[in-house]
């Protein structure tokens, strides 16, 4: 009995000093510091809806292609006989195994000033880094593999009988996707569309070297959070940190609705 | 599987195995996305060659910030690897209210950005600490970040094991006389191991490649609490690109042989199992 207790009090405690009381404090904090008022009109200004702006951009862009990759690259792997499967599946992990420091690096190695196609990029009137298309590649990197991991495993468990069964009496393989495959597959992609939205919107330090954080026009709320907070314009740091957490907080919220659903 | 009268479907038995140019194009979207970058990296390290990357690595700022890096992941795993499964069993066998509160909770910090996870520790262990603990831009804040960051990694893969595991043995060994403390040791804990390590390897490779929650609460002291993501951000920006392309490919090889030991382990594993 005492044991039980005892490893009850020390996960909570544990769980209380790390998670609950930081993340109830800053809630509290900004308001009680700064009030109701203050924390709007920081979160209205025009900079502030320009950088929440930008977010929701990248990520309306980030999202979309990376679930259609992640559904159809799940698909290769479990239901095709391609070679080099084992460097793929290894290859899509890779953005977990990768710093988003150094993932920002390597874009500016390709894309940036001395890079490989930096230069031409920036002759045609495109230029990558220091402009949202280098946040956008960095967003999708951060962000490609949670669709697939997410569809891998689910495409395993629900087995190929239905898919079968549907060719046998005649249906395309766009039809067998439509009809049978995706509504079968359906929870996991949600379940990995939640996590790849709140990574692309939550992204920081792959998004901090290459926007150049130009304050209302390649400034993320990531970016705002911090260049708000460094240049002693702590309500505004605070602000759009609460719009983050707020949105992590849905997003925690959907995982759970969603989580006993996703496996078959 | 289709008998000889029905026009065999073009895709095989495979059911529905993406077709025509769908492959095609994922293969080349990933290869633009994820290898083009990183063969610049390895393409650019190589152009300046062995004695740039010797010099770049054994340069003391960099010497200071890997050790800070590997060290506080090294510890960080430690103190998560014990806690985390702690926690991991107090939600599965203990029963108490709020339990599935907590359980929900346990995911936040994949969900919370990383910077404002450091200004949620900032806030509460900063300067204006409400309880009067401050350890802002000091190393001690350098494994909180890191912690908060890694927490949820060894509670969830220990959760689903413990979940499955069959008490049968431990009754088994209580009913031969065994104290707690042994059934612990010899039932539970090598049952737990496997997913306790591939918890915490996933935590390390996350550690020593975090920026987010580090970047406002440590301070940034070079030979202090400047880490190794935070040196290679300041090498970039000072376009020390020898330096910065070193110490990412030194981040990049720990924590892709990490995960590449995890996972031939866990199909070693897997096999034994069987």
């Amino acid at each position: 009995m005492l044991a039980r207790y005892g490893l009850r009090v020390v996960a909570l405690g544990y769980l209380a000093m790390l998670l609950l009381v930081p993340v109830g404090m800053i809630v509290y904090h900004t308001f009680s510091s700064y009030g109701v008022g203050p924390v709007w009109n920081a979160m209205t200004q025009p900079d502030a809806i320009a950088a929440l702006e930008l977010t929701l951009k990248v990520a309306l862009i980030a999202v979309p292609l990376n679930t259609v990759f992640g559904i159809v690259f799940a698909l290769m792997m479990v239901r095709s006989n391609i070679p080099g499967k084992a460097f793929l599946n290894a290859l899509v992990d890779l953005p977990f195994a990768v710093s988003p420091v150094v993932v920002g690096f390597t874009l500016i190695l390709v894309y940036g000033q001395n890079g490989w196609f930096g230069q031409w990029f920036v002759d045609h009137g495109y230029p990558i880094i220091f402009s949202t298309p280098g946040i956008v590649l960095a967003t999708i990197f951060v962000s490609l593999p949670f669709v697939a991991r997410e569809v891998i495993p689910v495409l395993r468990e629900i087995g190929t009988e239905q898919e079968e069964a549907a060719t046998t009496i005649g249906a395309t393989g766009w039809q067998t996707f439509w009809r049978i495959t995706l509504p079968s597959i359906r929870w996991g992609v949600v379940y990995g569309i939640v996590l790849t939205t709140a990574r692309a919107i939550g992204e920081f330090g792959a998004v901090a070297v290459v926007s150049g954080s130009v304050i209302g026009q390649t400034q993320t709320l990531t970016l705002t959070v911090d260049s708000a907070y460094t240049n002693f314009n702590p309500v505004g740091a605070y602000a759009a940190a609460l719009e983050l957490a707020a949105i992590a907080m849905c997003t925690l919220f959907v995982m759970n609705l969603i989580k006993p659903r996703r496996k078959t | 599987m289709a008998s000889e009268a029905i026009p065999a479907p073009r895709r095989s038995i495979l059911g529905a195995a993406p077709s025509g140019v769908a492959p095609g194009i994922a293969i080349t979207y990933l290869s633009l996305i994820v290898l083009l970058p990183l063969a610049a990296l390895l393409w650019v390290s190589t152009g300046y060659g062995w004695d740039q990357f010797k010099e770049a690595v054994t340069a003391p700022d960099a010497v200071a910030a890997l050790k800070l890096t590997f060290g506080a992941a090294f510890a960080v795993v430690a103190i998560n690897g014990f806690f985390g499964t702690i926690v991991a069993w107090v939600l599965v066998r203990d029963e108490f209210v709020g339990k599935r509160f907590l359980n929900a909770v346990i995911d936040l910090p994949f969900a919370l950005p990383t910077i404002v996870a450091g200004l949620t520790l900032l806030t509460l262990y900063g300067p204006q600490s409400p309880i009067d603990l401050n350890l802002a831009y000091t190393r001690k804040a350098v494994i909180l970040a890191l912690l908060f960051e890694t927490m949820p990694f060894v509670i969830r893969s220990v959760q689903p094991v413990l979940l499955e595991m069959e008490r049968d043995m431990e009754e088994a060994a209580a009913s031969l006389g065994a104290n707690r403390l042994t059934t612990f040791r010899r039932i539970i804990l090598p049952t737990l191991m496997p997913a306790i390590l591939s918890g915490g390897t996933l935590a390390f490779a996350r550690a020593i490649g975090e920026y987010g929650s580090v970047v406002l609460l440590s301070g940034n002291v070079p030979f202090h609490t400047e880490v190794a993501s935070v040196h290679i951000k300041s090498q970039i920006e000072s376009d020390y690109t020898a330096g910065a392309a070193a110490l990412s490919l030194v981040l990049l090889g720990v924590s892709l042989l990490v995960l590449l030991t995890m996972s031939y382990l866990q199909r070693r594993g897997l096999r034994h199992a069987r």
